[in-house]
């Protein structure tokens, strides 16, 4: 794997074997030493242009667990907010010798100019570009769908035959854009439930059902139920008229918990608005998979990193 | 003084008729076969297309002000190397070209160029501030004798002082150019809106933002009685509201430009920054919308929007890179390969949507004539059997921020001759002295 931009590009053979790695990995974490020393010797530069904590840190404990050296790169307060350019930014890394630059950019499409451009000659992995796509999220939301419903079984499979309902800010989402192509790359039948403002104005190219209705989309018993981070700013744009309207048509209540089958998967990206898309009876019951989400995330990364940085660099 | 005189052999004119034509003393002297070459320099044009001298509406110049991205000498330079005798020189300077001492500063630059003609268009508000009416009768009356106002990059968004605007222009004969873009709809607008920025996460342009606003101005231009011309005109939307609107005679002249021509938004998906320009690449279904409304005479002209940025204004991420495509080097070439090509215009055509209907909506008279005696010496010779691989080798201008390198496209001009005088002659520009000094004799007949 040369680099990791989209779900949008990836096969299914490309992503099951992505998730077969991370199983492998996951394995390694329940030893009680959980470092590798695969690639030591490798430097994976974090290059964020945009506050994540949760992110860097899955990323920094993955690639110390395989060994690498990680350099931390935050634009804020650097010579990025003071005008250096994305270009001089990949040549000081090019020039420091990074094999590997996870970035996190505003920007939708930022990770693809920095892989295209010839700046750096490093493995980008996109850990979120603008609302464009997140791919290691929706990967590591792939593997725990697959990991609740195949359990141990779990290796050499897609998530054929299961239908997985997102609920929440389509349009602002980079979170949804790389669940779509993925799950369904996978086999997942995927419906997206939100506000009309907020879902893109033509989606007849994606493979999903849209709709508006949360309680029609329960009622038709969902295997998963994504609900995605709401912005409560959004309402100053017009999106939506106030977050208790929000709640109460797109939040997942307790009313709307109890109307799902016990089997069901809830999930959520994180971090939670608990009391507006998602209620905290839902969060926290053994439906959610909230903090499952973040463990696998890192085994995720550990197999992305490993993909990208052993073997063959193929173009 | 005289400048050189020149004998075009066996040429073909755009009607298709072959002939000779005899550049003398900044006139087109003689047409006819077998013309005496005494004295004159001779220029075989067998195989080739004599055009009119193409005449751009709408050119980004950039100075004064923004040297770095283009010079009135190295922009008019761009318009010799594509066959354009003179280029109307948008308002958005800095200083903004909103009093007569800035228009008349810009013609000057101009004339000591000598490579195209410069009519300078002036602002409809101070600073293209949008607020108050820039001295329009002061540019009007200046030795610019300004006749098209633009706030081109900003909409002349408020709708009295758009009515003022065109009402105004009335006394001195001018027209208001809207740049056609509702400003709250496109707030932090990065692509077309619809399936490709829904798919890319980039904040979408919406058709309805140019439409709605063509749509009052050609209702408003109606309840004054004045004229309109609406700037690249980008959508099919669009295109239905001014073909409704010329039905019903409303004086509104439109352009397209030829990028919207041949390119659409799918080229968006390499986030490759030579792309962006606004108004944004839009669906295949509009550029075939624009391609059909230019032949059937809805939009009027087409017109490059010229706009030469620095090279580090698009090498970077989308988001944070600048809007615009240098054309006028390219721009007959693109007009070839997408509306010539498909037998939608003949040479003719071309030479009315580029040359005479161009000249006339500005009301400029030593243009668009035509190759006909006793017309301003402005022509262009064009091999439309050529082909080239376009790089930045065909870029005459500063900026290099074309999107078209790497691609083939139709069609060299070998030649042009403005006032008589060649700028561009074996498909190369001639020296910037040798032009200048021309232009200053021919200022002195």
């Amino acid at each position: 794997m040369r680099h990791l931009l989209s779900t949008r590009d990836l096969g299914r053979e490309g992503a099951i074997r992505l998730l077969d790695v991370a199983e492998d990995m996951a394995d390694t974490q329940q030893r009680e030493v959980k470092k590798l020393p695969t690639l030591r010797g490798k430097t994976v530069v974090n290059l964020f242009f945009e506050d994540s904590t949760r992110t860097r840190i899955s990323f920094e404990a993955a690639a110390k667990r395989l060994s690498a050296d990680v350099i931390n790169f935050s634009a804020k307060g650097s010579s990025v907010s003071k005008g250096e350019s994305l270009k001089d930014t990949a040549q000081t890394l090019q020039a420091m010798g990074a094999d590997a630059v996870v970035i996190r950019h505003p920007a939708s499409g930022a990770p693809q100019t920095l892989a295209t451009s010839g700046w750096i000659d490093a493995g980008i992995l996109n850990a979120g570009d603008g609302t464009h796509e997140h791919p290691t999220q929706a990967l590591l939301d792939a593997f725990t769908i697959r990991k609740r419903v195949h359990g141990d079984a779990s290796r050499g499979r897609g998530l054929d035959g299961l239908s997985v309902t997102i609920v929440g800010d389509i349009l602002h989402s980079r979170v949804a854009r790389s669940n779509v192509w993925l799950l369904t790359t996978l086999g997942a039948t995927v419906t997206l439930v939100a506000p009309p403002t907020l879902v893109p104005v033509d989606t007849r190219l994606w493979p999903v059902t849209v709709g508006y209705d949360l309680d029609e989309a329960i009622t038709a018993g969902p295997d998963v139920v994504m609900m995605l981070r709401i912005q409560a700013e959004r309402m100053h744009d017009a999106f939506f008229p106030n977050t208790r309207e929000y709640a109460r048509r797109w939040g997942l209540g307790d009313g709307r918990l109890a109307r799902l089958e016990p089997t069901t998967i809830v999930m959520h990206p994180g971090p939670m608005n608990r009391g507006l898309e998602i209620s905290a009876a839902a969060a926290d019951s053994p439906m959610s998979t909230v903090r499952e989400q973040v463990t696998n995330g890192v085994s995720v990364r550990m197999a992305a990193l490993y993909l990208l940085l052993s073997g063959d660099r193929e173009n | 003084m005289s400048t050189t005189t020149y004998l075009i052999s066996g040429a073909a004119l755009p009607d298709g008729s072959r002939t000779d034509i005899l550049l003398k003393d900044g006139l087109i002297a003689e047409l006819g076969t077998g013309l005496s070459a005494a004295g004159a320099e001779r220029i075989d044009a067998n195989g080739l297309v004599a055009l009119p001298g193409l005449v751009d509406l709408h050119t980004h110049l950039r100075e004064p002000g923004y040297e770095q991205s283009e010079t009135v000498l190295s922009g008019t330079r761009a318009a010799a190397a594509g066959g354009f005798t003179a280029v109307f020189a948008m308002a958005n300077t800095s200083p903004v070209a909103d009093t007569a001492g800035v228009v008349e500063q810009v013609l000057s630059l101009g004339e000591q160029s000598g490579y195209a003609t410069v009519q300078p268009i002036g602002a409809v508000t101070v600073g293209l501030g949008g607020e108050r009416l820039a001295e329009l009768g002061a540019m009007a009356a200046s030795r610019a004798r300004v006749r098209v106002f633009s706030d081109d990059g900003s909409c002349v968004w408020d709708p009295v002082l758009m009515r003022r605007a065109l009402e105004y222009v009335k006394s001195f004969d001018g027209v208001i150019a809207q740049h056609a873009q509702e400003p709250r709809l496109t707030v932090g607008a990065q692509m077309n809106e619809g399936a490709v920025s829904g798919e890319l996460g980039l904040t979408g342009w919406p058709a309805v933002a140019e439409e709605s606003i063509i749509a009052r101005d050609v209702l408003l231009a109606e309840h004054v009685g004045s004229r309109l011309h609406i700037c690249h005109v980008s959508t099919a939307g669009s295109v239905d509201v001014l073909r409704w609107a010329k039905a019903r005679g409303i004086r509104v002249t439109a352009e397209v430009t030829p990028h919207h021509l041949l390119l659409d938004e799918e080229l968006v998906r390499s986030f490759d920054a030579r792309y962006k320009v606004n108004p944004p690449l839009r669906r295949r279904e509009d550029v075939l919308a624009l391609r059909e409304a230019l032949a059937d005479g809805t939009i009027d002209i087409v017109a490059t929007d010229h706009a030469p940025h620095p090279v580090e204004s698009k090498d970077c991420e989308w988001d944070a890179a600048a809007n615009g495509m240098v054309g006028l080097e390219s721009a007959l070439s693109v007009v070839h390969a997408s509306v010539v090509e498909t037998d939608q215009l003949g040479w003719a055509d071309v030479a009315r949507v580029l040359s005479s209907a161009p000249a006339a909506i500005g009301r400029i008279s030593s243009h668009g004539q035509g190759i006909v005696a006793g017309a301003s010496a402005q022509v262009t010779l064009y091999d439309p059997n050529a082909s080239r691989d376009f790089s930045t080798a065909d870029l005459a201008g500063q900026g290099v921020n074309s999107p078209y390198i790497g691609r083939t496209l139709p069609g060299r001009v070998l030649a042009t001759f403005h006032n008589g005088a060649a700028t561009v002659l074996d498909g190369m520009l001639r020296p910037s002295d040798e032009v200048g000094a021309a232009s200053q004799k021919a200022a002195h007949v």
